[in-house]
């Protein structure tokens, strides 16, 4: 996967985005030993200080945990997990009625739309 | 921890024109730090003085907490601002001539990088293109292991795939407790790489920042507050 980075926020920060994301895409599963801080940090392209940083932060949210000699860990916990979801689903939907009220519609029109979409790609 | 680089009050100047003026900054282990500033604001010259090439005109320098000298010279990686490396050798000889004069030289990381970058050590340097010649000296740099590495414009000749690579080689490759002090006109190409910046503007300095302290406050990159800072 590219990382990628906008220039206006933290790198810190996207990089605790993009890695939660890694995980409930599954290319970080429940229970899957992370990569070492350097390897991720030379995956990213980013300095080890900033990625060190960033894990510390999803350990502290209880996405990760370290065991002291074997390495980092995704949790095995599947309602963190799913909390986590629900977390980031909540910020696509609100993205998306405000691009679509930004395009004029009702929220009420943006869900028909989505729903003719869905319907759309099934067939 | 102690600082691998302290200035108190460091001023330079040449002749009457001073070039740093009451310069304080301390650098700790473990650091990737890029000096940023337009042309003349005094990066090569604080390079030079932690390098032991210029001695201050008044206030002090430390290195590893000491003067720089010899001892301070085991400890300190230079990549000068020029190419200071005989032509007429080849890429292997000076090799051997690294091993010989710096007993922290790592001959097989050196080579080990020259085969990644595809470069021929049987090369004589003279018939190297300007950017293999910079990619080859930073190799010998990079593969000293020293506690400060000064790098005075590592990457600006080299390309986009080489830069990336050689980024990559910084950061996976230098030890935890080592610093890294890089001077760049290129700071978008390198400041996820960052941990901490120098502005300097004039021979002072203007601001001292973490990258993401920066990109928090401002809400934009380093390099967009350089451009606006230094707005010509």
């Amino acid at each position: 996967m590219a990382w990628q980075f906008d220039s206006d926020r933290p790198i810190y920060a996207q990089l605790v985005e993009q890695i939660k994301r890694l995980i409930l895409s599954g290319a970080y599963p429940p229970g899957s030993k992370l990569p070492s801080v350097r390897d991720l940090a030379a995956q990213a392209a980013v300095n080890p200080n900033t990625m060190q940083k960033a894990l510390a932060e999803l350990e502290t949210d209880g996405l990760l945990f370290t065991q002291r000699t074997a390495g980092r860990f995704v949790t095995e916990d599947d309602e963190v997990i799913q909390r986590l979801r629900q977390q980031l689903c909540q910020g696509i939907l609100e993205n998306f009625i405000q691009s679509m009220t930004g395009l004029g519609f009702t929220p009420q029109q943006a869900l028909e739309q989505l729903q003719i979409h869905v319907e759309g790609e099934k067939r | 921890m102690n600082a691998l680089l302290e200035c108190r009050n460091l001023t330079k100047s040449y002749g009457r024109k001073p070039a740093l003026s009451n310069v304080d900054l301390t650098i700790s282990p473990g650091r990737i730090v890029g000096l940023l500033g337009p042309n003349g604001s005094g990066k090569s010259t604080l390079i030079k003085l932690a390098n032991g090439l210029l001695t201050p005109t008044a206030g002090e320098i430390l290195v590893c907490g000491k003067r720089p000298g010899v001892e301070s010279h085991l400890a300190v990686s230079y990549l000068p601002d020029k190419n200071y490396l005989n032509d007429w050798m080849r890429v292997s000889d000076i090799i051997s001539y690294f091993s010989d004069f710096y007993q922290n030289f790592d001959a097989s990381r050196a080579r080990d990088m020259l085969r990644r970058l595809d470069i021929d050590e049987r090369q004589r340097l003279k018939a190297l293109s300007k950017g293999t010649k910079e990619k080859v000296q930073l190799i010998l740099v990079m593969s000293r292991k020293a506690q400060l590495y000064l790098l005075d414009e590592p990457i600006g000749g080299v390309d986009p795939a080489a830069r990336d690579y050689i980024l990559n080689t910084i950061i996976t490759n230098y030890d935890e407790q080592a610093s890294i002090v890089l001077s760049t006109h290129l700071i978008a190409d390198i400041e996820k790489v960052l941990d901490d910046v120098i502005f300097l503007a004039e021979g002072r300095v203007a601001l001292v920042s973490s990258v993401d302290e920066i990109r928090e406050k401002n809400g934009k990159s380093v390099d967009a507050l350089f451009r606006e800072v230094y707005k010509c």
